[in-house]
């Protein structure tokens, strides 16, 4: 009953916005993907796909309409781009307001290991044999326990 | 060595008070908009007063203009409305209204209700002139100089206090240059 109820729910959850007809296989991913990877700016941390507010459906239709004029995915991306910014892609481009987005997760790798590194040597080189333990002192102290 | 580590535990907590002194100060929701210093993009939307007559971009030369994107749905439209009344009456520079995604005769009647502002209404039912103009939240702001060109934004309701401090003065530095 539950599986049945969920398997409606996310049927009915999928066509609450019309998808495109009409478009060729090859078309529709290139719809479902450019959805994928384009920012819906009233839910920010949804994309187009994924959203429903109306300025989204606006850009779905307006996504079907320029992919329908025979429109490259670059094309379509710039078109967005140059009215919203870097920030309706999910992939910003690689220039100098985005290094600091791009580069410091990789920044931040190397430190970690320069870190660990530095960390291990000095461990190693600290390394004393561990004190020899006194078996009869252990024993006395987990009985006592 | 071991005490430049001491150390190394105050300088990343003074790097995170940084991180977040700026980060949490920032607006995510404003999005800085490619349009500025670009040209106005065209359009040629029906009057909202007169469905025969046109509103087009070209209204936006020659003089400083204001676009303001508003529709009747939009709540806090209602709560910057008074300042647009009270901007009609003390300025010469005039508010173009784009009406974005509305029925013309709710917007008609919004306007009856609480006074018209606008020195002509665009009416731009579909968005697509919204979409052209990067629109995304309701009520927006534009402000155009005498050549056409976008030259500041704002995203959602002015207050009394963004408007005199902020809006206002832009809007008098841009009458000051040559053009306008």
């Amino acid at each position: 009953m539950m599986r049945v109820l969920i398997s409606a729910f996310l049927l009915v959850s999928s066509i609450a916005w019309a998808a495109p007809e009409g478009l060729s296989a090859e078309d529709m991913d290139r719809y479902h993907d450019l959805l994928e990877e384009l920012r819906c700016l009233v839910c920010q941390n949804q994309n187009l796909a994924e959203s429903n507010a109306s300025l989204a459906n606006d850009l779905k239709r307006q996504v079907e309409d320029m992919i329908r004029a025979g429109q490259t995915d670059e094309q379509i991306k710039t078109y967005l781009q140059a009215r919203y910014g870097d920030f309706v892609l999910y992939r910003p481009p690689f220039k100098p307001s985005t290094w600091v987005l791009w580069v410091s997760p990789f920044v931040v790798l190397v430190l970690v290991l320069l870190i660990a590194w530095l960390t291990l040597r000095r461990r190693r080189a600290a390394d004393t044999p561990a004190a020899s333990i006194d078996r009869d002192a252990l024993k006395r102290l987990l009985d006592n326990e | 060595m071991s005490r430049w580590l001491l150390l190394a535990p105050v300088f990343v907590v003074g790097l995170l008070i940084v991180v977040f002194a700026v980060g949490l100060r920032l607006d995510p929701s404003r999005v800085p908009s490619p349009l500025i210093d670009q040209p106005a993009p065209a359009f040629s939307l029906p009057s909202l007063r007169s469905a025969d007559q046109l509103v087009t971009s070209e209204q936006l030369r020659g003089q400083v203009t204001i676009v303001n994107v508003f529709a009747s749905w939009c709540v806090p439209c209602r709560l910057e409305h008074p300042l647009w009344m009270e901007w009609a009456e003390s300025s010469d520079v005039p508010v173009i209204g784009l009406n974005y995604k509305d029925a013309p005769r709710d917007a008609l009647s919004w306007l009856a209700r609480h006074g018209d502002p606008y020195a002509a209404i665009a009416s731009d039912r579909t968005g697509d002139v919204g979409i052209d103009w990067g629109v995304y939240g309701v009520p927006e702001t534009f402000v155009i100089d005498a050549t056409g060109r976008i030259r500041h934004k704002h995203i959602g309701p002015l207050d009394p206090t963004s408007m005199a401090r902020e809006f206002r003065p832009i809007v008098e530095q841009l009458q000051q240059e040559p053009g306008s």
